[in-house]
């Protein structure tokens, strides 16, 4: 065990370090070929995974990322090593299957997840300063509902092979993409089409994967425990995230002020970039944990987090099968559009929110419900 | 005795607060299973005037906490 003075330290380095990491690496990634502040976004990499594997056939977002494979392994790699992949499953699966599909939802109505936003923050993107609000007024109506005691109940020890559903099918996906590819569908145009090169991508995110876990860096935590208890240790590493990405981009010459105006996949409906967010802070408040804490808990062999990536893929190709996503602005033949969602994407938005709070609601034991 | 195991963070966390706020007991037993939860109840408890002990037993943990 530690000792007491490391235990209460307000900021643990790791997080610091994490952040910094994750910072360069999407730099780095985007500079090698990802699009613009899409160094990392598991929103928009599952769902590129999702149009991969032919689940949903927008052709724009197609593509087997190698940043999410990385990810989880990098977190089963470091978890093996201090001994902390355990099987773990059996809190309400079925509805964190749900909340999953939810957060990948909002967060393709937003046009990325909680990192990506930090990103497209440090980017410049104005936009996602208005979901950022989102996003916290989400995580102080997730923070509302587990002060009343919500709660997804429980999970329990489970062994056997339970605790490689997802590093097992991460390991299966990425031995059929190098040997064989043409089962999948890959984008030529779009941001599906933009990728660093495979093995550059997988060798940063097996990284960043293991250091996520050693930290348990979570952007969704950040604010909830500052909310909650005080606690500034995870909102740390979201905020070094932003410092290292702001720095980097005007040392690169990619900064060219904060405007909200024809920002790189990106779109300036504001109210629906806010709504966006607030499921995700919301839900993934509810869950636990962000999309990239998600995938980190896979990897250390929880089930439960495994079925909400499961879910998060599921909920990727309702949005686009469905035309829920954000369609980002653009400038073509001088024509500027804003962009924005459908009117099926704003009736999905208020359900969720309706769904949300009836998830919200019924978890919370009946005895502390007042 | 608050029993924590099996719940991910920051439920425990939680539970700890709650009963901390509503009793601020002189001595509290908290039960868990992950390492997670071990450091963030430490975490807290230290932050908010008690000194920590944990015990492990195959995977279990035993946290005391003692106001000081």
């Amino acid at each position: 065990m530690k000792g007491r003075n490391e235990m209460g330290k307000k900021i643990n380095i790791w997080v610091v370090i994490t952040g910094a990491v994750i910072g360069i690496a999407a730099l780095a990634l985007t500079a090698f070929g990802n699009p613009a502040n899409m160094g990392f976004c598991i929103a928009c990499f599952l769902r590129d995974i999702a149009g991969a594997t032919k689940l949903h056939t927008t052709a724009v977002v197609q593509y087997v990322r190698p940043e999410i494979i990385g990810i989880v392994l990098g977190s089963t790699i470091m978890a093996a090593a201090t001994g902390q992949f355990k099987g773990r499953a059996g809190s309400s699966p079925a509805i964190r299957f749900l909340l999953g599909g939810f957060v990948m939802i909002g967060a393709l109505v937003f046009l990325g997840c909680p990192l990506r936003m930090v990103i497209r923050m440090g980017g410049g993107d104005l936009n996602a300063f208005v979901g950022l609000a989102g996003f916290a007024i989400g995580i102080l109506i997730g923070v509302f509902f587990l002060k009343k005691g919500f709660s997804l109940k429980r999970s329990y020890e489970v062994r056997g092979i339970e605790k490689v559903a997802l590093p097992g099918a991460m390991v299966v996906l990425l031995v059929l993409f190098i040997a064989v590819p043409t089962i999948f569908a890959f984008s030529e145009s779009g941001p599906g089409s933009k990728h660093a090169p495979v093995w550059l991508a997988l060798v940063i995110a097996l990284i960043v994967g293991a250091l996520a876990q050693k930290s348990r860096i979570c952007m969704v935590g950040g604010m909830r425990d500052a909310f909650m208890f005080k606690d500034f240790n995870l909102l740390s590493g979201f905020l070094v995230i932003f410092v290292v990405v702001l720095v980097g981009n005007v040392i690169l010459g990619n900064f060219k002020g904060f405007s909200t105006y024809l920002q790189p996949i990106a779109h300036a409906s504001q109210l629906w970039n806010l709504m966006g967010m607030v499921i995700v802070g919301w839900g993934s408040v509810l869950l636990g944990g962000c999309p990239l804490r998600q995938l980190i808990l896979a990897g250390e062999g929880n089930g439960d987090s495994a079925i909400t990536v499961f879910g998060m893929i599921v909920g990727a190709a309702f949005a686009h099968n469905f035309k829920l996503a954000g369609n980002a602005a653009s400038l073509t033949d001088d024509v500027y559009s804003a962009g924005g969602i459908t009117n099926f994407g704003q009736v999905a938005v208020i359900i969720i929110l309706v769904a949300l709070l009836v998830v919200s609601i019924v978890n919370i034991p009946k005895k502390e419900g007042n | 005795m608050l029993d924590a195991r099996g719940l991910s963070c920051p439920l425990p966390v939680v539970m700890v607060q709650k009963e901390v706020k509503k009793n601020s007991p002189q001595e509290l037993t908290v039960l868990a299973d992950n390492k997670v939860a071990v450091e963030n109840v430490s975490r807290f408890a230290i932050n908010n005037g008690y000194a920590v002990e944990v015990s492990e037993d195959n995977g279990e943990y035993s946290i005391k906490l003692t106001k000081q």
